[in-house]
């Protein structure tokens, strides 16, 4: 029997963010899933719950703070990492966001080592044969 | 750059720095010295490298040395000797030096200052158990331009964002404009200081924990033998040193011996050897 893919959800409206994620997380060992609003992630969760989502602040049809607000009520929800990434750079947005049950936050522009480093500090196994220097 | 000047600025580094450039790091020499050729109006590296052959510009030298050396760093870097630090280093520490409630802790190639302040955060956090003691953190570094840098606690966006927890972050920076700052009683901790580690290490006193992570590696291993027995003499009895991942004192001293239970944690051998006859008389 294969065992589950450990599996990443990318919330973001922007198709080349989403498309720069996936390349890294893909690389260091995840399966990735997408979705281009709050809306549409909440029902991707509501089929499977992933362990780990990268999540935007600023999107249509339910932004991404309302998007984990939502998330966090169920007992599901509480159970993956969710590290913002957004262009919502200010002390009051990032202390919010931890506030609203996020566990990590990524500045955009982030990079390769940016977006690791924050993977690991989640506690999140990095692959260990992924050599990102 | 011809094999000659090559040969020149390799003799040269290794007598000022200690570094030792490789034949592999001969591409690094364009890229790091053409900031130099720019700031002293230099046509060519050559032009830079004649004037070094002359040698009477003393601003000119040290920024090709500081140039040369490498300063790559990031908060909590590694991550494991932290932890190390924090759980296994920093309780000995406070347990051995109870009677006289006072630590020393070195950073001998301190760069931009994130592994000293790394520290300072650990210890900020260790606080309650530190109360009534005098800490002090010597942070060196060959390049007085990172110094200055490390000084000021100013960092960019990405910087911050390498390895350091976001809640930390909020703890102990303040955002001024596109960067960050570290909180002014951090800073406090930490004592800056430009040091070549070719010098002598007398003038810096006795250290209960020293860091010198990823800079033996640029050094040849005579260079190497000589400054772990420097920091041999250096450490306190029952210190601790702590190495980069590719780092060691084998083979390069007698005076140093790996802990024996923590990976890239160094003691002097002699409190290794005491404490291998304890364990095997149970």
């Amino acid at each position: 029997m294969s065992q589950r893919e450990t599996t990443c959800l990318v919330v973001d409206d922007s198709a080349v963010i989403r498309k720069v994620a996936r390349r890294i997380i893909e690389d260091i060992g995840y399966a990735v899933i997408e979705a281009e609003d709050g809306d549409t992630a909440l029902g991707l969760c509501a089929e499977s719950m992933p362990d780990l989502i990268l999540l935007d602040w600023n999107m249509p049809n339910r932004d991404g703070y309302a998007f984990l607000q939502e998330l966090r009520q169920s007992e599901a929800g509480r159970r993956p990492k969710v590290v913002f990434c957004t262009t919502e750079n200010d002390v009051g947005a990032i202390a919010r966001a931890l506030r609203g049950g996020a566990d990590e936050y990524i500045m955009k522009p982030f990079d390769r080592d940016i977006l690791t480093a924050k993977l690991e500090q989640v506690g999140l196994s990095i692959r260990a044969s992924t050599d990102i220097s | 750059m011809t094999e000659l000047d090559f040969e020149f600025l390799r003799a040269y580094l290794k007598q000022r720095s200690g570094l030792a450039l490789t034949t592999e790091k001969r591409y690094l020499v364009e890229s790091r010295l053409a900031p130099v050729c720019r700031r002293f109006s230099f046509a060519t590296l050559r032009d830079l490298i004649g004037s070094l052959r002359i040698g009477h510009d003393g601003a000119i030298e040290r920024a090709v040395v500081e140039a040369m050396t490498t300063n790559e760093t990031f908060f909590f870097r590694d991550r494991i000797p932290f932890d190390l630090f924090r759980d296994v280093v920093l309780p000995e520490a406070i347990a051995r030096n109870a009677a006289r409630r006072r630590l020393r802790i070195w950073c001998a190639a301190a760069s931009t200052g994130q592994e000293p302040y790394s520290l300072a955060m650990l210890l900020q956090e260790a606080a309650p158990r530190l109360a009534g003691w005098q800490v002090d953190i010597v942070a060196t570094d060959i390049s007085s331009e990172v110094i200055e840098r490390a000084r000021l606690g100013l960092y960019s966006q990405f910087e911050v964002q390498r390895g350091l927890p976001v809640q930390w972050l909020l703890k102990y920076f303040t955002q001024i404009g596109e960067q960050w700052q570290i909180a002014a009683s951090l800073r406090a901790m930490v004592e800056f200081r430009q040091f070549n580690l070719l010098h002598g290490f007398e003038g810096l006193g006795t250290f209960d924990i020293i860091f010198c992570r990823n800079v033996l590696i640029y050094f040849d291993a005579p260079t190497k033998s000589e400054i772990l027995t420097r920091f041999a003499n250096s450490l306190s009895p029952g210190g601790g040193l702590l190495l980069g991942a590719a780092e060691t004192v084998i083979g390069l001293t007698d005076r140093l011996a790996p802990d024996g239970k923590h990976r890239g944690l160094y003691g002097h051998a002699e409190t290794a050897r005491t404490a291998a006859l304890r364990a095997a008389a149970g």
